[in-house]
Order: C-alpha cells, then structure tokens, then sequence
C-alpha cells in the first residue's frame, strides 16, 4: 500500500486548491447562484482548460489516463469551495458510465465534447420510488418501426438543466438486468423537465417522458452493470467532495472558536466545546480514511466487492458529514444561522449529499446483502 | 398513583377539538399545517376567532382575560391546536411578555399592554440577545439613560435575533441602566416602541432562505419612563422569570406530535420500491425511536404539569425538557424528509409568501404534506441554539441538579 500522491497527483490537488481559493469566493459563488442559471460558463470553460474534466478517465475511453484517484483529489478542492458546477454529474457519472458501457456509435464525439467542456451530458437514471437503489427502473422503451420510444420518470437527474443530451436508463425487457441506454435530444416531443434547486443550490430536474424518442447507445439490454459502476464510480467521488466540505467546515469552526468571546473568554476555553470539535476531527479523519477505502473498491475486479465497499463508504461519509455539518452550525450559535454565514452553507451540502446516490439505508441494506447473505 | 386519565380531561379535550374543528378557517389551517414561517395575517383572523370565545390566552389567569384553565387544560388546548393544523399564535405577547406585566407591571400598565395583546392587535418582539451578548446574556450593553427632564429613557445599541418582530409592533428588551452597578443590577426590563423614531431594523436570512429574525438598532430612541417593569435595576430577575416560562414551553411536545402526524402522513403516501415508506423496516424502526422517544418527553412534561407546587427539582427538569425537545423537533423535521426521498433535499418555498433570499419561483412537485419540510429541517438547527442553547442547558443541568 502507498498512500502518497504522485507528482501529477500533487500538481493536480494544488491546482484545484488554487482555483477555488482564487475563483470561486464565497461572494463569486453567490453571484453565481444568483445568476439565471445558477452556473458560470467561465467557471466551467475554465476546468475544461484545466483538464478536469478528462483527468479521471483512462485514456482508452477517451481521457488523459488518470482514474478514480484524480477524481476524488479534484472533487476534494471543490467540495471544499462548495462549486456547484455539475462537475461530477458530467464529468464522472456519465464519463464513467460511458466507459463502462463499452463502444457505440458515436461515442468518442460525445467524450471529446464532455472532456473539452463543449457539451454537457448528463445520465437521467433515478427514479422517485428507486430512492437511489440503481437497480429499481420503471421507466420503458418499446420498440416500433425501427425506432426506441420511451416513457416513465426520471427524478432528481443531477445537471440536467444544463445538459445538451441527456441518457436516460429504460427497462427493454421484464429481466432485471433488462435495462438499456438512450440519447435523448432535452427538447424531444413528449419530453417535459421540472427543474428546481437542491439545499445545496444546485440545479436538478425531474423529466416526465410521455413516448420519447430515443437513440439506444451500447447493448441492448445488459447496460445495468455499466450504469452501476459510473454511479458508485461517483459516488466515491462524492465521498471526496464531502471530506472536502467536512474538512473546511471545521476548521471554520475551529476558527470561530478562538476569536468569538463570551463570559469573558474565547468560547474554544469550554472543555464542552474542545470535546465536541474533537469528535468531529474523529469523524473526519475516519471518513478520509473511508474515501481511500472507497478508491481501493472502485478497482476490485470483483463487481460485488466493489459495491459493498463503496455503500460502506457512503454510509460513513454521509453520516459523518452530517454530524460535522450540524455541529458546525451549532457551535457557531446564532451566527450559524445566517443564510448570508458560509457555514450553514456547507451543511446544505453535506445534507444534499448524505442522500445523493442512495441514503445510508440504500446502502446499509445492499452493505448486509453483500456481506451477509446466506 | 393513578395512571388513568381524568374522564373531565376526556371530555375537556372533545369539546376543545369540536370547537378548534368548527371554528378553524380552512385557508388559515392549510397555510399553517405547511408550517412555514408565520403569517401575520392568518394569525390575526384566528386569534380574533379564539378571543371571542376567550381562549385567545389559555395560560393566563381568569382575571386578566384567560380562561382560567389549569396547566394540563392549557397542554390539552395546545395538542389539539397543533394537531388540527392551527398556527402557532403569538409567542412574544401571550407567553413572553404577558405574563411579565401581569405579574410585575403597575396598573396602568396592565390596562395598557394586555388587552392588545389578548385581541392580537398588539404583536410583541423580544429583544434580549446583542451580538456580543448571547450565551453570556448578562453582559448586554444596549443603554437606556434616564432624563429627568422628559421623564423618558434614551435608548442607544442594538439587539439581534428577534423572531418575528418584522411583524412586531412592541418590543420587550433588557437594557442596561447603571453603568456602574453590578452587571446582573444594572439591567431594567423596558418595552419600546419599535415604530419610534431612531428605530431601524434589517431584516437577516435564515439558511432556509425565509425571514424570520431581525437586527434592530437603536439612535437615541425615546420611551417614557412608564415602560419599564417594576424596578429599575432588576430586569434580570423578571427575565429569568420570563425565561423560565419559555423553557417549560420549548418542549414543544405537542408540535412535535404534530410532525409526527405529518410524517406519518408522508411516509404512508411516498412509496420505496413499490411500497409505501412506511412499510420499510429500516424506515420503520427510526420512525418507532422517534415516536418512542417523544412519549418519553411526554411524560417528563406530564410529571411537570401534574406536580405539586414547591417541588424546586422541577425547575432544573425544564432544561431537561428544552434540551431533548429542542432535538426532537430537528429529529422529526429531518425524518420527514428523509421519508420524501428526492424531493426531501429540495428547496421548497412556502407558495403563500415571497419574503425568501432567493425567489428563483424554481420548486419541485410537491406532495402536500411535502411543504415546508426541508425548510423546517433547516430552520430548526436553531432549536438547539435559541432560548438558552443545549450546551448552556447542560451547564445549568450539571451545575443546578448535578451540583458539579
Ligand atoms: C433563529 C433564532 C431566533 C432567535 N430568537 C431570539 C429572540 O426572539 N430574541 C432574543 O433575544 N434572542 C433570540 N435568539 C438568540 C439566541 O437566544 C442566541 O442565539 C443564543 O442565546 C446563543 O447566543 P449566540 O448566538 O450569541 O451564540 P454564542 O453564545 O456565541 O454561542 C456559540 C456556541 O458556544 C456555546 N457556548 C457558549 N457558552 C458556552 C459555555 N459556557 N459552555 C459551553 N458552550 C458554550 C453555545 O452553546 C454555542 O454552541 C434567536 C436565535 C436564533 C438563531
């Protein structure tokens, strides 16, 4: 085992740490929540260049060769800056997918745009009644004349409201692995898209699909496992997000705790307090630990090993960052209330992401299968 | 010992909740069961409502305009207001500042201050914390200077926090005095004019995007004499007083109950995996913790209600009561949310008030018991924090029960 960055690694973290500190201020992160769209071109324009967006995709699929580890080290920086670009909706979960789906037509087009930062496309798989288990799909396409028409829901499609294409998950067959992928044009007849704002002011939407027409990408049927892997491929990214965001929120406090006086004294004096900001360094450094956990699933050859770890990840992660989240709130007092106040900001986002992807009880229940089955 | 409930509490509670049933207006009861922030308004209609039936102040003794109900009435009354989707009423008058000029005020005073606020007519703030002076309420340093010539008091400083008092017409504040005394002596408790001049308020956003507290400051604001309570110089013992009240309050047992309805709700509507959330044994067994746990406070606030005068154990019980109530509203809140599934981490604006951050009119399709979770599980990070926060009722729980 090594736990040591590589040079690129290290370059790769102190250029994040650089943007976020330089570009994405607390002020400049509001101006864009604020904005029509709630995202900046030229933020995103700017980690196109930057070479985020294909840093952790192998070069085979269409990246600059690195993998999971890049993705979490960038995903890190940006948690810490709470970026709400759809980094990881476009530049994990669908690259991720994709590369797992294997060949199709027009694959290396629609990589190339995604990496250059030219196109956003974004995977349209949960559904309300799944509540992030990936393997509950109701939605369906029927074939007719040639052509895939599909129709159901999708819920909470991460990105969607920027996206340009849009590939949506529907059932082709009673199986359960019976499960295929379409490019879907976001202006499609049939197409309808409710878009509204997560906690953490990102944009999301939930799609109706009333006989959409859609084009199938990879095999038909059998795109399940490929679907699996992109989103616990995110997840882990999303696990690195949170550690990132934890780790900025405690220091805040820590810092708040040193200058913020009452009964004559720096309220960090309170042993109550000490002892409080100390449990949550233990959950921090535990869900670090859990993010390097979580990496080391993501490359077991074994598809089952590598969900049981990645729930065990998200079900530490998520709890522990809502535990941070909640106490940084509360050792700031009153202050820690304020919308105008970062931190409260940091807890939106670590409550959105305890249930991205499936809440602990999603993956508390597929850890158990996993590990305890008969 | 007996366990079994009063058959006149029965009834007393059957003829409250026909009465709370029928007199109810629908609009008022569907904003509120939504439970955002309040709405003036809606307030003031119901409050005109259960003041023509003389139960607008169900705690305050019969002479002063209340029913004349005994404390368990009084919790009966509130279970069944919560339960039937009724808005929380005025706090600051009815249960803050009333019973403190009932109690403390002269004459004048009391025939003054508490007949508006019986009607609702007059809307109260309370205006204790100070930026430096939270936790540490003792060391406020908001000043009134008393002169002689006008018989008023000149107030300079600021006050933040103060729920509600954008709709507020009164303030109740505690103001320094005398410079010089002792910091506990050199406080008065004085109500102002919020409409005075030298009055400004802003307005401060809540991380749930909604509007409820305010910062408020003070340039050479003029407020008679006669608006002091009681003495000058002992204000902190009315507010301790005062405060005392609000924490037996802060159990908020039956809005809690009220969550627990609505979640209930949620979860037998919102499905996982083809069946209702409800059925989820996982969902099932935090949804039984929480319902267990409440009617553990219940019964703590029972033992209160019930108890005999003069048992001083029960004072300390009250941060008992704040403390785990104050975590039983996050928990329910959180629950609920937990059982929408996706749209449990959405921005959900009330649709009926446009006071927020941001109105970007961006929502998802809600169901109905949908409204206002996400931003209760929000907004109630602050239960844990306001009122004396859990950390300072610890202290008080180790140092006044524990003798440590
Ligand atoms: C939404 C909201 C509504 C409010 N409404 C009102 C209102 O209507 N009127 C009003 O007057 N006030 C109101 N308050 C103010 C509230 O009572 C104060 O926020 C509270 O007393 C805490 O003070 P503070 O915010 O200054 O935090 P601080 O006192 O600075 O506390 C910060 C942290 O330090 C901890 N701490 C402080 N001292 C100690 C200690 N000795 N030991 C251990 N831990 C300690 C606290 O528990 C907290 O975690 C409201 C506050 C909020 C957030």
């Amino acid at each position: 085992m090594d736990f040591n960055l590589t040079t690129e690694q290290e370059a790769l973290s102190d250029s994040v740490r650089r943007f976020v500190e330089r570009d994405y201020g607390f002020d400049k992160r509001r101006a864009i929540m604020d904005s029509a769209d709630g995202i900046s071109a030229e933020i995103w324009n700017k980690m196109a260049e930057l070479g985020w967006f294909g840093a952790g995709l192998s070069e085979d699929a269409g990246g600059f060769g690195g993998g999971a580890v890049e993705n979490a080290l960038i995903a890190e920086g940006l948690g810490r800056g709470l970026v709400v670009e759809p980094f990881i909706a476009n530049a994990v979960l669908t690259l991720q997918t994709l590369a797992a789906l294997g060949p199709f037509e027009g694959r290396e087009v629609l990589v190339e745009g995604i990496v250059a930062g030219t196109h956003k496309a974004v995977l349209a798989h949960g559904e309300a009644d799944a509540r992030g288990n990936p393997r509950i799909v109701a939605t369906k396409a029927t074939k007719a004349d040639g052509s895939w028409s599909l129709s159901g829901a999708k819920s909470l499609v991460l990105g969607a409201p920027s996206a340009d294409t849009l590939i949506v998950s529907a059932r082709t067959g009673p199986g359960d692995g019976d499960i295929s992928l379409f490019r879907v044009d976001p202006a499609a007849a049939g197409l309808s898209a409710n878009v509204y704002r997560l906690l953490d002011n990102s944009r999301v939407s939930d799609l109706k699909l009333d006989g959409v027409v859609g084009t199938l990408i990879g095999p038909e049927g059998g795109a399940l496992s490929a679907i699996e892997a992109g989103i616990d491929h995110a997840t882990v990214t999303l696990c690195a997000e949170a550690v990132g965001a934890m780790d900025t929120a405690l220091f805040m406090t820590r810092d708040y705790l040193k200058t913020r006086q009452q009964f004559g004294q720096p309220i960090g004096n309170f042993q109550a307090l000490q002892h409080r900001m100390a449990d949550m360094l233990v959950e921090l450094e535990l869900a670090r630990s859990m993010v390097f956990q979580g990496l080391a699933a993501l490359v077991e050859g074994d598809a089952d090993q590598r969900r049981r770890g990645v729930s065990a990840s998200k079900v530490m992660i998520g709890d522990a960052g809502l535990f941070v989240g909640r106490q940084s709130i509360q050792l700031h007092g009153g202050i820690g209330m304020t919308e105008e106040y970062a931190i409260g900001h940091y807890y939106r986002r670590l409550f959105v992401i305890a249930g991205l992807f499936g809440n602990a009880d999603i993956h508390l229940v597929r850890y158990g299968d996993l590990s305890w089955a008969a | 010992m007996d366990f079994q409930p009063d058959p006149q509490m029965l009834q007393f509670r059957n003829e409250v909740r026909t009465w709370i049933r029928e007199n109810l207006p629908e609009h008022i009861r569907r904003r509120a069961w939504r439970d955002y922030h309040v709405d003036r308004e809606g307030i003031r209609e119901w409050m005109k409502i259960l003041h023509a039936k003389g139960w607008s102040a169900p705690h305050w003794p019969k002479e002063y305009g209340g029913p004349g109900w005994t404390p368990i009435q009084n919790f009966i009354f509130h279970e069944e207001l919560r339960a039937a989707g009724a808005p929380v009423l005025d706090r600051g008058g009815l249960e803050l500042v009333g019973p403190v000029i009932y109690t403390y005020g002269n004459e004048e005073q009391k025939a003054r201050f508490l007949p508006p606020i019986l009607s609702g007519d007059i809307w109260w703030g309370q205006g204790f914390s100070e930026p430096g002076a939270g936790s540490d309420l003792v060391s406020l340093k908001t000043r009134a200077d008393y002169d002689p010539a006008t018989d008023e008091y000149v107030v300079n400083g600021t006050k933040i926090w103060t729920s509600d008092a954008q709709h507020a017409d009164m303030m109740f504040t505690l103001v320094r005095t005398d410079q010089d005394a002792k910091p506990q002596r050199g406080i008065s408790f004085l109500m102002i004019d919020l409409k005075a001049p030298g009055v400004e308020r802003r307005p401060i956003y809540t991380i749930d995007e909604g509007l409820t507290v305010n910062q408020f400051f003070f340039d050479d604001v003029r407020v008679p004499a006669n608006n002091l309570i009681g003495e000058a110089g002992r204000g902190w013992s009315y507010a301790k007083f005062l405060l005392t009240n609000e924490r037996t309050m802060s159990a908020e047992v039956p809005h809690s109950e009220r969550d627990l309805i609505q979640l209930e709700r949620i979860a037998r509507t919102v499905t996982k995996n083809g069946r209702a959330v409800i059925e989820d044994p996982l969902f099932q067994a935090k949804l039984s913790r929480l319902s267990i746990d409440l009617t553990a406070l219940k019964w703590a606030v029972m033992r209160v209600l019930y108890a005999a005068h003069g048992d001083t154990r029960l004072d300390s019980v009250a941060s008992v009561l704040k403390l785990r109530g104050a975590e039983l509203r996050q928990r329910t809140a959180e629950l609920a949310a937990e059982a929408l599934g996706d749209h449990g981490l959405a921005v959900v604006h009330d649709p009926d008030n446009h006071d927020h951050v941001k109105n970007d009119g961006l929502a998802p399709d809600i169901i109905e018991d949908g409204y206002g979770i996400t931003h209760k599980c929000m907004y109630r990070r602050t239960t844990t924090i306001y009122g004396g926060s859990n950390e300072i009722q610890r202290n008080i729980i180790a140092k006044a029960i524990l003798g440590l």
